[in-house]
C-alpha cells in the first residue's frame, strides 16, 4: 500500500473519532487499528510515525504508541 | 390438484389472522378456525376438498366459476364457499344431489368453449379444469360447438374469436384458447406481485386476459411467474413444461441469486430440472419468487460452464485440461513451494458470497489450519461489511434484526439506499402487498426508484439526497425527533446507554444539524425531511430497510449506526413490524460473514484476539492460529506486487471485476506465481489464473445459504455435478492435497462442526432444518427453533449504544472537469457482474449497461437518447449509451454494472469507508460527452480475455 493511501485511512479512522475527548480518540483510534488492521499495515503505520510522516494526524500519532507492536512473521 | 407428483396443498383461499375462533360443521365434521376464513378453506383443513376454478389461496376470491357452491342448513340458495366466511354453529353440506348437479352443468358450459385436445396438451395431468371435469363427474357436454374462442376456423372462415399464442416471453407462453376467465393471473399479478401488468378487456363472453393491451414482453410484466404459478389451466405455461413434459419428482432447495432466500420446488425429470417453482411454505418467500429465481438456472447447463480441471505455468500459455488429481497435486505442489521460499503467509485465499455456509467454512478452515495463516477475506467486504461494524457496535450483533414476515406488520417503512424492486424482488413484493394495506413509505434515495411512484403504490416521501449526503440526512431526520420531543424516553431510558444518549441528543440538536441548516447539502426540501421525521416516529410501528446505497460510502458504518441510532430512539426495534433491516445483496453475504471469512474473525464474529475462540479451533484443528489479523484482498494484492504473496485460491468470486482499482487488482494477480480460480466460469479473474478447479451450480450440491433475515435455508442436490465436484468437496481434495487427512462424507458433517464451534450455531443440525425447514440464527439452547426478532428483550450488547455521527463529506468531490455524480445500482432482471444471468434469456430484458442522464444535463452536452457517450472520472473511463430520465435529478447519473465490457472499476474511485474500507462505489464525479463508440481499451480488452482463455484440445 503506498503510504499516502495507509496514511489517508488512519486519518479517517481518527476523523471518525474527532468529537471524543483526547484521551479516549486516542484509544479508541488505537483500538480500531489492532482489531481492523493486520501486523504489515501496522508496522508500515509505525514505521511511518516513527519516520515522522509529515501527513499523520497527531491523535493518530499519539495512537501509534499504543497500538500493538506486530510481531516479526 | 396436480397429480404428478404431490403439491403443496391449495386450500383455496388466503388464511385468515385472528384472536377469535369459529366452530363449525362440514359434512358431520367439527372444525375450528379463525374468524374471517372461508367455508372453502375450513373444509380443505378437514381435508375436504371442494370442487373450486377461480380460488386459490395465493388471491383473494372472487366467486366467479360457481364449482364450489354448497348448501347451508337454515340458508336458502346454494352459496359460492369461496365467497362465504365460517360462521359459529353453521351446517356446510359439500357433496348434495343439488351441488352436484349445479357443477356438472358449470363444468359443461366451461368444456363446450375448451378445446379437447387434452392428450397433446402441456397441462396434461397437471390441469385444474381436466381435474374438476373428473371430480364433478362430467360425462357429456350437450352443446353444438357454437361461438367459441379456440377454433382457429369456423364455417370456412377465420374464427374471429380466436387468438394465437403470444410467445414473446422467454419463459412461458400465453395460449389464449385455454383461457377459462377465472382471472386468477390478473388477482396474483395484483395481489402477490404488485405490478398490475394483466387486464381483463371485454365482458362476460368476450372477456380476455390481456398484458395491458400489448404483448407480454413489450408490457409492464417483470416475469415473475406468479400468473403462472396461479393459472389453473395451461393458458399461461412454462416453455420448458411444453418442451419436456410434466416432472416426476420436487426437491425443496434455496435460490442462488439474492439475499432474500426464496424456496424453491425444483421439479425434475430424471437429471432434468423441468421448472422451479416457488415454495408456498417457504419462509422468506411465501411462495412468490422473481424472474431470476424462477426462470433463469439455464446457466447451470450453459456450454460456457467449464467441466475439466485446467493449468497452465504462465498466463500467456493457453489452458490444458488434467484429472482432478494432477490439477490438485500441481496447486498443493506450488502452494507449498511458495511457502517454503517465500513464509507461511505467502499464500492465502477468497471465500465466495455465492456458496454455501459449509463451503466457506472449509475455505477459511483451509487456510486457517491448512495454510496456517489467517489470510482470508471474501468479497463482502465490498458491499455490506458497514453493516457488520455499525450494528455490532450499537446494537450489538452484526446482523439485520427481523424476518421479513415483519414487514406484515410495519405501519411506517423508510427505505434508504436500497431499490428492493430490482435488487430484492420477493421483499419488494411483501412490502408493496403492506403498503396497499395502508402502511405508508419514505423513501431516501438520489434516484426516483420505482416505489416512489408505482401502481397502487406512493410514496409519502421522497427524499431526493445527493450522493453522499445520507448521514446528513439522517442526523437532520434525528434532529427533528429530538428537538420536536418525538423521542420513545421509556424505551431509551429501560435500552439504552443513557450517558451516550445524551451526549448524542445534544449532538443532534444543534442548529447546524436541522433540515434548514442542512437543504443545500442534501439537496433535500426541509419540509419534506421535516414530515418524513415526523411520520417515521408517530406513524406506528416503523422499519427501516437499506442497502448498498447506505454501505458503499467513505461514510458507510457512520449510515448504519445512523439509522440504528433512529430505531432506537424512537423505540422501533425489539418487536414485529420495526427494526433495521439490511437487505443483502447475493445469497450468502450473510452466512459468509458469519463462517469467519474475514482476516481478524474466527466463524461466529469471534476476534482472532479471542484467545478461548482460538484455543477451541486449535484443539480441533491440531494448529495453532495466529492471534493477529491475516491479509485482506486489497493488502494480498499490494504484498503481491511486492514480492512477498505469492499464491492465491479464490472460490466463486471475480475479484478483477468486483473489487475496485481493476489496475491494482491485475496487476497483484499478474505478480503471482499461482492464482487458483475455483468456479463455474472462466470468469475475468481466470484470465490471471494458473489453475482453473470447475465449481458446481446450487442444484448439485447440498448445503445451507443464510439469507438477508438471518434463516439458514437449506440448498439440496437435486442432480449429479457436472464438473463431477461439488464444492466442498474440491476444498476438501486440495486440503488433502496439502496433507489435511479430512474426511467430511456430507456437509451435514461440516454443519456438525460449525454447530459445536460456533455458539449463535449451537443448535443447528440438518435434521432440525428437515423438520423445521429453516432457522434464523441465533439458535442454541436459549432459542432453540431460532430467533425471528433479535432484541426482543434487551439489545445483545446489554444496553443499546447511540453513536454520534459526524459528517465527513468524502474527498470525492465534483469540480469543473468532473461536476456530475455518479452512482450505480442493480435492475431486475440481471444480478451482480452478470456471470450467470447473462447466461440465460434474462439478457432479452437488459442487453447491456446504459447511463441514465437527467435531460437537462444532456441537453447541455449535445447527447440525445441512445448516443454513444463516454464516461470519465478522476480514476479511469469507459463509455457506455445514454439514456435520457429524469428519474435522476439534475447533475446525477446513473448506470447499472452488470456486463463486464463496461467495467465499472475502471471509472470508481479508490476512496473506502472509514471502518472496513468498503470502497465508496456509490458516488464517483464524472464528467459525460458523446462519442463514436466504444474506447480502443475495450476493444483490444475483449481480444485479451479472449487470448487468456485459450483451451488446447485434449491430447489423443
Ligand atoms: S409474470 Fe408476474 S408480472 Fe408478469 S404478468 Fe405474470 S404475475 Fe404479472
Ligand atoms: S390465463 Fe389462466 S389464470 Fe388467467 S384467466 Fe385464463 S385460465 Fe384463468
Ligand atoms: S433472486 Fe432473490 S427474490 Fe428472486 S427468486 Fe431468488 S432469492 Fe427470491
Ligand atoms: S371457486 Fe368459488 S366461485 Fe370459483
Amino acid at each position: 500500500m503506498t503510504p499516502e493511501k495507509l496514511i489517508y485511512m488512519a486519518n479517517q479512522i481518527a476523523t471518525a473519532f474527532a468529537r471524543r475527548p483526547e484521551d479516549e480518540a486516542v484509544a479508541a483510534i488505537a483500538e480500531h487499528i489492532d482489531a481492523f488492521w493486520g501486523p504489515g499495515m501496522r508496522a508500515q503505520l509505525l514505521a511511518l510515525a516513527e519516520a515522522g510522516a509529515p501527513d499523520i494526524s497527531p491523535r493518530v500519532l499519539r495512537a501509534a504508541e499504543r497500538i500493538r507492536r506486530p510481531q516479526a512473521a | 390438484m396436480k397429480d404428478f407428483i404431490l403439491p403443496d396443498a391449495d386450500f383455496g383461499t388466503p388464511a385468515r389472522r385472528s384472536d377469535r375462533t369459529v366452530t363449525l360443521s362440514i359434512d358431520g365434521f367439527e372444525v375450528t378456525v379463525p374468524e374471517g376464513t372461508s367455508v372453502m378453506r375450513a373444509a380443505a383443513e378437514l381435508g375436504i376438498e371442494i370442487p373450486k376454478l377461480c380460488a386459490t389461496d395465493s388471491v383473494e376470491p372472487i366467486g366467479s366459476c360457481r364449482l364450489c357452491l354448497v348448501e347451508i342448513e337454515g340458508r336458502r340458495g346454494t352459496p359460492a364457499s369461496c365467497t362465504t366466511p365460517v360462521a359459529p354453529g353453521m351446517k356446510v353440506h359439500t357433496q348434495t344431489p343439488r351441488v352436484a348437479k349445479l357443477r356438472r352443468g358449470v363444468m359443461e358450459l366451461y368444456i363446450s368453449d375448451h378445446p379437447l385436445d387434452c392428450l397433446t396438451c402441456a397441462a396434461n395431468g397437471d390441469c385444474q379444469l381436466q381435474d374438476m371435469a373428473g371430480a364433478v363427474g362430467l360425462r357429456d357436454v350437450r352443446y353444438a360447438p357454437g361461438a367459441n374462442h379456440f377454433e382457429t376456423r369456423q364455417n370456412g372462415e377465420a374464427n374471429p374469436r380466436y387468438m394465437p399464442n403470444d410467445e414473446t416471453n422467454p419463459y412461458f407462453t400465453y395460449d389464449p384458447a385455454k383461457c377459462i376467465a377465472c382471472y386468477r393471473c390478473v388477482r396474483a399479478c395484483e395481489e402477490v406481485q404488485g405490478t398490475f401488468a394483466l387486464t381483463v378487456e371485454g365482458r362476460g363472453f368476450e372477456a380476455r386476459i390481456s398484458a395491458g393491451g400489448s404483448d407480454f414482453l413489450s408490457s409492464d410484466c417483470v416475469s415473475c411467474g406468479a400468473c403462472v404459478q396461479a393459472c389453473p389451466t395451461a393458458t399461461l405455461q412454462e416453455k420448458s413444461v411444453i418442451e419436456m413434459g410434466t416432472p416426476d419428482r420436487a426437491v425443496v432447495t434455496t435460490c442462488a441469486y439474492c439475499g432474500v432466500g426464496c424456496n424453491f420446488r425444483a421439479e425434475m425429470k430424471g437429471d432434468q430440472v423441468v421448472r422451479m417453482v416457488p415454495a408456498k411454505d417457504g419462509k422468506a418467500n411465501r411462495g412468490h419468487s422473481c424472474v431470476k429465481g424462477r426462470f433463469a438456472y439455464g446457466y447451470a447447463t450453459h456450454p460456457d460452464r467449464i467441466l475439466n480441471p485446467m493449468i497452465r505455468d504462465s498466463i500467456d500459455e493457453p489452458w490444458r485440461e488434467v484429472s482432478w488429481q494432477d490439477a490438485l497435486a500441481f496447486t498443493a505442489q506450488k502452494f507449498r513451494a511458495i511457502q517454503q521460499q517465500h513464509g507461511i503467509g505467502a499464500i492465502g485465499g477468497i471465500t465466495s458470497s455465492r456458496c454455501t455456509n459449509e463451503e466457506t467454512f472449509l475455505v477459511q478452515k483451509l487456510i486457517r489450519q491448512v495454510f496456517g495463516n489467517n489470510n482470508v477475506d471474501t468479497c463482502a467486504r465490498v458491499c455490506h461489511s458497514p453493516t457488520g461494524y455499525g450494528l455490532k457496535t450499537t446494537l450489538g450483533t452484526s446482523a439485520g434484526t427481523q424476518d421479513f414476515d415483519s414487514v406484515e406488520q410495519a405501519d411506517v417503512v423508510l427505505v434508504i439506499g436500497a431499490n428492493p424492486t430490482d435488487g430484492h424482488p420477493v421483499f419488494a413484493s411483501r412490502l408493496k402487498k403492506r403498503l396497499r394495506q395502508g402502511a405508508r413509505l419514505i423513501v431516501a434515495d438520489p434516484r426516483r426508484i420505482d416505489l416512489v411512484r408505482g401502481p397502487h403504490v406512493r410514496a409519502a416521501h421522497h427524499l431526493p439526497l445527493r450522493p453522499g449526503t445520507n448521514v446528513v440526512l439522517l442526523t437532520a431526520m434525528a434532529h427533528v425527533i429530538v428537538t420536536e420531543g418525538l423521542t420513545d424516553d421509556a424505551f431509551i431510558r429501560e435500552r439504552c446507554e443513557l450517558d451516550a444518549y445524551q451526549d448524542w441528543a445534544g449532538f443532534v440538536a444543534e442548529g447546524r444539524h436541522s433540515p434548514e441548516a442542512t437543504e443545500q447539502l442534501t439537496g433535500v426540501p426541509a419540509a419534506e425531511l421535516r414530515a418524513a421525521a415526523r411520520l417515521y416516529a408517530t406513524g406506528g410501528n416503523a422499519a427501516i430497510y437499506y442497502g448498498l446505497g447506505v454501505t458503499e460510502h467513505s461514510q458507510g458504518s457512520t449510515t448504519v449506526m445512523a439509522i440504528a441510532n433512529l430505531a432506537m430512539a424512537t423505540g422501533n426495534i425489539g418487536r414485529p413490524g420495526v427494526g433495521v433491516n439490511p437487505l443483502r445483496g447475493q445469497n450468502n453475504v450473510q452466512g459468509s460473514c458469519d463462517m469467519g471469512s474475514f482476516p481478524h474473525e474466527l466463524p461466529g464474529y469471534r476476534h482472532v484476539h479471542d484467545a478461548d475462540a482460538r484455543g477451541m479451533y486449535e484443539r480441533l484443528w491440531n494448529v495453532t492460529i495466529s492471534d493477529e489479523p491475516g491479509l485482506r484482498i486489497p493488502n494480498m494484492l499490494d504484498a503481491a506486487v511486492g514480492g512477498t504473496f505469492k499464491g492465491i485460491y479464490i472460490q466463486g468470486e471475480d475479484i478483477l471485476q468486483s473489487d475496485p482499482d481493476t489496475k491494482h487488482v491485475a496487476s497483484g494477480l499478474a505478480a503471482m506465481d499461482c492464482v487458483v480460480v475455483h468456479d463455474l466460469f472462466l470468469n475475468e479473474t481466470a484470465n490471471y489464473a494458473h489453475v482453473f478447479l470447475p465449481g458446481s451450480t446450487f442444484l448439485e450440491k447440498d448445503g445451507t445459504f443464510t439469507n438477508a433475515e438471518r434463516r439458514i435455508n437449506r440448498v439440496r442436490r437435486v442432480k449429479a455435478p457436472l464438473n463431477g465436484l461439488a464444492d466442498w468437496e474440491v476444498t476438501q481434495a486440495l486440503a488433502n492435497a496439502m496433507g489435511a487427512g479430512w474426511a467430511y462424507a456430507h456437509p451435514a458433517e461440516i454443519m456438525a462442526e460449525i454447530a459445536a464451534t460456533t455458539p449463535s450455531f449451537a443448535g443447528v443440525s440438518y435434521e432440525l432444518l428437515e423438520r423445521e425447514g429453516s432457522v434464523q440464527w441465533p439458535c442454541n439452547a436459549a432459542a432453540p427453533l431460532g430467533t425471528p426478532i433479535m432484541h426482543e428483550g434487551g439489545f445483545v450488547r446489554g444496553k443499546g449504544l447511540f453513536v454520534v455521527t459526524d459528517y465527513v463529506p468524502t474527498d470525492e468531490r465534483t469540480g469543473p472537469r468532473y461536476p456530475l455524480l455518479l452512482t450505480t445500482g442493480r435492475i431486475l432482471s440481471q444480478y451482480n457482474v452478470g456471470a450467470q444471468t447473462r447466461r440465460t434469456a434474462n439478457t432479452i430484458w437488459h442487453e447491456a449497461d446504459v447511463l441514465e442522464i437527467h435531460p437537462h444535463d444532456a441537453e447541455t452536452r449535445g447527447i440525445k437518447e441512445g448516443d454513444w457517450v463516454r464516461l470519465a472520472s478522476r480514476s479511469g473511463e469507459t463509455t457506455l449509451r445514454a439514456t435520457l430520465s429524469d428519474r435522476v435529478s439534475p447533475g446525477v447519473v446513473y448506470t447499472t454494472f452488470h456486463h463486464p465490457e463496461t467495467q465499472a472499476n475502471v471509472v470508481t474511485s479508490d476512496y473506502s469507508d472509514w471502518a472496513t474500507n468498503c470502497p465508496e462505489y456509490k458516488v464517483t464525479a464524472v464528467q459525460v460527452a458523446q462519442t463514436n463508440g466504444p474506447s480502443d481499451w475495450q476493444q483490444t480488452y475483449a481480444e485479451r480475455a479472449r487470448a487468456a482463455r485459450r483451451i488446447l484440445p485434449a491430447a489423443e
